[in-house]
């Protein structure tokens, strides 16, 4: 007979892997830089390159000044640049995604005590860091040369003016804006992919998109504006919603685990955005809407932490 | 003369107000977006502090115990008037750029941490330097801040542009945030530069070298004076 073995816990093993998770991401944000380096071109791909190299690289330098062991191995410097790139635009001068990184890693990641620790995404901290230290720079949209009929606005800018873009440049993408945030389908199919291989749960994307889509409508109702479905297409598609939903709002650390707090983050989400949105004075918000989110995480948890079973009366001590 | 240069070094490095002491955040993190906002201020809190250390140390023998804090507060806010009046009159531009925050400098946790820590306690002449030592501590902290906010948020220090030409000023710096990222950053240079300095002794040691308050058993400073004792 065999004997049993007693073991301790973890029982419960997966092949999963800090590496595989974020080979994962790299995977799902392909089609959406592919997209990028083919309709800006060359200097996207430039822009992605620095961007990925400062962020390894800071967080190589610091651990090694700080006699750390050296994390690079894991990959997550490597999205964290990624995602940064994504949320630039294809003009920005070399020196832009070399701050970017260093502050990413460095402040945002490094000194919060790694990975895992960070309670902002350090890429989307990055990035509002850019917005609101080289506000001109940070806000030149690239002129797209092949596409006739485009001028020089964003869907979103040109929405909120008045006018209406058509619904295939949308999820095609060829209109102007980040390098990785204007085609929803190339989004779309990194998406699908981090579902398929379970990475994120269709929770957090599905209620960013909705609730925005809900409050911008309900607070453009409050403002007695005319909500039409172009509209309200163009604030899905249109700009970095989808991209940020998808990519940046299902970060493992910044975000809550709880079921019910995965929603409540992303209708926090949806909200801050629409609010931004329609009363701030930016067009896109979702990048400030979801920082001010990881933050609300520790309560949200808190707030929806599951009660263990066999326990009674709300679960009170 | 040596009480006076002592309390001078503790006030400016060793117990630096803003560096160490972490009080007065208020008019750190508000008023330093540019040098001479930081010089400013921190020249006005150091008068006051002087003068209202000097008073109280002065009538420390008449306060009562129960209405001491009221009795700070009118001492502190007479000379506050005086600077705000006299600044008002000569220094128009600092005035208008200072604002709300030279009143509220009756309110300031330095003064008032003083006047009870120490002011109360010590006689005149050691009371008035630590209030000098204490206000240039807290004049060098703010007009470093500003420095380097100035200097990163619009490339000048005390309107002198300094840097070349291709820099983009970085706008944020002179924000609210840059603030909190400039203090955070010269902190943990000071506390390097200290840890630096003390080789000698093992870094957790770094307590106020009060052993009587002291809760840490484990600490072998407290048990090596015993021994001694």
């Amino acid at each position: 007979m065999k004997t049993l073995n007693v073991s301790i816990s973890p029982h419960i093993r997966t092949p999963k892997t800090t590496r595989s998770v974020m080979l994962d991401v790299i995977i799902a944000l392909s089609p959406a830089m592919i997209f990028g380096f083919v309709y800006f071109g060359w200097r996207a791909l430039l822009i992605t390159a620095i961007s990925v190299a400062s962020c390894v690289a800071a967080e190589f330098v610091y651990e090694k000044l700080m006699k750390l062991p050296v994390t690079i191995g894991d990959l997550s410097a490597v999205v964290t640049g990624l995602i940064l790139a994504l949320s630039l635009y294809s003009t920005s001068p070399w020196w832009i995604p070399i701050i970017g990184g260093v502050f990413a890693i460095l402040v945002v990641k490094m000194l919060f005590g790694g990975i895992g620790q960070n309670f902002m995404n350090p890429a989307l901290t990055a990035r509002c860091f850019l917005v609101l230290a080289f506000s001109s720079i940070m806000t030149t949209y690239p002129e797209v040369a092949s596409v006739d009929a485009v001028s020089s606005a964003t869907p979103l800018q040109l929405v909120k003016d008045g006018g209406t873009v058509s619904y295939a440049q949308m999820f095609i993408g060829n209109h102007p804006g980040s390098i990785g945030e204007t085609s929803a389908i190339a989004i779309l199919i990194g998406m699908a992919y981090l579902l398929i291989r379970r990475v994120i749960t269709v929770k957090v994307p599905l209620s960013v998109v909705g609730s925005t889509a809900a409050f911008v409508a309900l607070f453009t109702a409050i403002k007695g504006e005319p909500i039409t479905l172009n509209f309200l297409t163009v604030h899905v598609l249109g700009g970095g919603l989808l991209a940020a939903a998808v990519f940046m709002a299902t970060d493992y650390t910044t975000t809550p685990v709880t079921f019910w707090g995965q929603i409540i983050f992303g209708v926090a989400v949806g909200l801050f955005t629409a609010v931004i949105r329609c009363f701030g004075g930016m067009y896109e918000g979702i990048s400030f809407a979801i920082i001010l989110a990881n933050l609300l995480t520790p309560i949200i948890e808190k707030v929806t932490y599951p009660k263990p079973f066999g326990v009674r009366g709300g679960g009170k001590k | 003369m040596i009480k006076p240069i002592e309390r001078l070094y503790n006030g400016i490095i060793k117990e630096n107000p803003t560096f160490v002491l972490m009080l007065g955040m208020c008019p750190t993190l508000a008023v330093t977006t540019s040098a001479t906002n930081g010089l400013g201020m921190g020249l006005s809190t150091c008068a006051v502090l002087m003068m209202s250390n000097l008073i109280i140390s002065l009538l420390r023998k008449f306060i009562p115990d129960r209405v001491r804090m009221p009795a700070y507060i009118v001492i502190v806010a007479t000379f506050v008037t005086v600077v705000e009046l006299l600044m008002q009159a000569y220094v128009r531009p600092l005035y208008n750029a200072l604002g709300l925050f030279i009143p509220l400098i009756v309110v300031n946790c330095i003064i008032l941490g003083r006047a009870e820590a120490y002011a109360s306690k010590h006689p005149p002449l050691p009371s008035f330097f630590d209030g000098l030592g204490m206000g240039l501590g807290f004049t060098l902290a703010l007009t470093l801040i500003g420095s380097f906010r100035e200097l990163l948020g619009k490339g000048s220090v005390f309107g002198f542009d300094i840097m070349p030409k291709g820099f983009v000023p970085a706008t944020v710096m002179i924000m609210a945030p840059g603030a909190f990222f400039v203090l955070a950053g010269l902190t943990a240079l000071q506390n390097k530069l200290k840890l630096g300095k003390s080789k000698t002794e093992p870094p957790e040691k770094f307590c106020s070298g009060n052993c009587a308050g002291c809760m840490d058993a484990s600490c072998s400073l407290g048990k090596k004076e015993d021994e001694e004792k």
